[in-house]
């Protein structure tokens, strides 16, 4: 299966889904236990953009790094974010990713190559350039990616780090996550260009658009662009069409003014996931009976990682003052 | 002592590349600090020496630039990054504050920031509004950084060298009218510890707290009140962030009188902090209430004319030490 000359592996394909499975069961939890107020703070649920960090990260090595967005779930996921520990964190336990310190917008794994999710929309797109600097300063072949949304395109911190990129020919990729929403605004209130990736020329890197409900196409492109930037070939940037099924932030979806139920419905008559298995189940590498099977292993992991967040301590307030430095912080009044 | 004198650019200079000299992870970033050398001169010939992968010339483009920093120090370097005047670290906020400074913390604890960010304040050159400040006051209120002011080219050269091997978010400013001021300064490598002040003159009747430039003109004003029979004791924090609350109290509390020195804007200024600390600490030690001086609340104007009015110097520093001695000015 593949979109052009090149065919991927079936083990790839069966990884593709699982990733993609693996997000929307963690995402559907985390919704469900939001409605019933077992989260404190924002949930910004990646449901219906699946595709995207999957066929994304299935590109990358565990050495790659990302930088993630405030909706960050699906990223650190798909690069190999710990269910438990990412749902404890969401809880705010101690036994969180963060030790609580950091919550649903603030996950990160460094030893998985997770820049962190980030709050502030565009921050993570300097550190990615600065990881994909240290990665050429080391001679490494490394690669980094930062995803970020088409709200994010028209902050100055994307501008800045995609020149920076350029004018440094640093091995970065750059991955618009475009929802076609910044939080709860359209996007063609927002800029005027058609699409996001019209930017890239701006910039002096190659850009391609690619189906975001396509996992297969998103893979393929990342394959493309990461082996361009580990190549030695610099930075490139990708633009996914993709959909939030959700609200900016919570449980939501329908009945919204900032847009139709038709739209909505319409997007999630292309989901990512009920595609890919009709493909898988059609060619009969993944009939719905095996995909099932996938399905429930992961929704146990995910039970498994709620009761392991709801059984877990909350952090002591003793801890409320280290990993402020790298030394214990003598306490100032 | 003999030793050699140095210029306090040139003993910024020396500490890089030293560290660059001693560590392969070190590099510096910034605009025109490669090539040129940086436009106060404070990185030549480093380019030269080090080559142009670790001493970057980048676009003008502060954000990106922390950003390569924050990026790079949490992937296992230990970048010095350049913000060419500390106005310009407005225009990089999101990275120092939001990024660099909460990153350790929100990651609890997991992550290691090794990054230097460096920096050149102060007003005195007709710079202007946009080329003048002294900004001290909005980092040291955030937790994270570290806060770095050295006054003399012996303190920026240790200083620096601690500020790069710590494994925190330092901001090291240099003061552009510091820039060719001498001091002996030994060879080789030495550090400072952050958040240690130093005595820079002792003295008896009152206590002057003061940083960068301030400390040359408070030895000045000390100088002139030692005439009149007072002695100063001029105490330079160094370091603001962590703050050297003990020495500087200890001071006060021998002294029983002090004058809190900045050049940046009084309202709301560091200043504050460190009298609002004194006054907790050694309250009944005070004979006068603390004494602060600085700049008006304006921006820094251009025209000498103006400018010379509004940066406190060593006649300015000298009356406020009066007033907390109840002391007339010679002559009235």
């Amino acid at each position: 299966m593949g979109s052009g000359t090149t065919v991927i592996d079936e083990a790839v394909l069966l990884d593709l889904h699982r990733r993609m499975v693996r997000i929307r069961l963690f995402e559907e939890a985390a919704g469900r236990l939001a409605e019933a107020n077992k989260l404190p703070g924002f949930l910004h649920l990646y449901v219906g953009e699946e595709a995207v960090a999957a066929g994304v990260c299935a590109a990358l090595t565990d050495a790659d790094q990302i930088s993630s967005t405030h909706r960050g779930h699906g990223h650190l996921i798909a690069k190999g974010g710990d269910f438990r520990r990412m749902m404890a964190e969401l809880m705010g336990k101690a036994t969180g990713y963060c030790k609580g310190k950091g919550g649903s917008m603030h996950i990160s794994d460094l030893s998985l190559g997770i820049l962190g999710a980030n709050g502030i929309v565009g921050g993570g797109l300097p550190i990615a350039v600065g990881a994909g600097f240290a990665n050429r300063y080391r001679g490494t072949d490394t690669v980094s990616v930062a995803f970020f949304g088409d709200g994010a395109s028209n902050i100055g911190a994307f501008h800045e780090a995609a020149n920076m990129a350029a004018a440094l020919r640093l091995p970065v990729v750059f991955v618009c996550e475009n929802n076609e929403y910044g939080e709860y605004t359209r996007r063609d209130q927002s800029q005027a260009n058609d699409d996001v990736i019209d930017r890239a020329a701006g910039y002096g890197m190659p850009g391609a658009i690619v189906d975001g409900m396509d996992v297969v196409a998103v893979h393929e492109a990342a394959l493309a662009a990461v082996e361009r930037a580990r190549a030695g070939g610099g930075p490139s940037m990708l633009e996914a069409k993709t959909y939030r099924f959700f609200n900016h932030h919570g449980v939501q979806n329908l009945g919204q003014k900032y847009r139709t139920d038709e739209e909505v419905l319409a997007a999630r008559e292309r989901d990512p996931i009920t595609l890919f298995e009709a493909r898988l189940a059609e060619s009969g590498l993944l009939p719905a009976a095996a995909a099932e099977v996938v399905r429930a292993e992961i929704r146990a992991q995910v039970d498994d990682a709620v009761a392991f967040a709801e059984e877990s301590p909350l952090p002591d307030p003793s801890g409320l003052l280290t990993d402020v430095y790298s030394e214990p912080l003598e306490v100032q009044p | 002592m003999s030793g050699r004198t140095l210029a306090y650019g040139a003993a910024f200079n020396e500490a890089v590349a030293l560290a660059m000299d001693a560590d392969p992870d070190v590099f510096v970033a910034g605009e025109d600090i490669g090539l040129f050398g940086g436009v106060f001169g404070t990185f030549r010939g480093l380019q030269d020496r080090f080559g142009a992968e670790r001493v970057v010339d980048t676009p003008i483009s502060e954000q990106a630039i922390v950003g390569l920093g924050v990026g790079a120090a949490a992937t296992g370097l230990r970048p010095i990054v350049d913000l060419m005047f500390m106005d310009f670290v407005c225009v990089a906020m999101d990275q120092i504050v939001n990024q660099a400074a909460k990153l350790k913390y929100m990651f609890g604890g997991t992550a290691r920031l090794p990054l230097t960010i460096t920096t050149t304040a102060g007003a005195g050159v007709s710079a202007a509004a946009q080329h003048s400040q002294s900004l001290e006051a909005l980092l040291c209120h955030i937790p994270g950084l570290k806060v770095v002011y050295p006054s003399n080219a012996h303190d920026v050269k240790g200083l620096m060298l601690s500020c790069i091997a710590e494994d925190n978010p330092t901001v090291l400013i240099k003061h552009k009218k510091l820039l060719g001021a001498q001091a002996e300064v030994p060879e080789g490598h030495y550090t400072i510890p952050l958040g240690q002040a130093r005595i820079a003159r002792p003295g008896d009747d009152v206590t002057i707290v003061a940083f960068g430039r301030m400390v040359p003109e408070s030895l000045a004003a000390a100088d002139q009140l030692a005439a009149e029979g007072i002695s100063c004791e001029v105490v330079d924090p160094r370091t603001l962030q962590p703050l050297d609350t003990d020495t500087i109290t200890a001071s006060v509390r021998r002294t029983n009188r002090v004058v809190v020195v900045h050049e940046a804007v009084r309202f709301g200024g560091i200043g504050a902090e460190i009298a609002a600390q004194i006054q907790e600490v050694a309250f009944d030690h005070l004979d006068a209430p603390v004494g602060r001086i600085g700049a008006p609340f304006s921006p820094v104007p251009f025209s000498p004319a103006l400018e010379q009015h509004y940066v406190p110097d060593a006649a300015r520093i000298a009356a406020g030490v009066r007033e907390v001695l109840h002391r007339p000015a010679p002559g009235t």
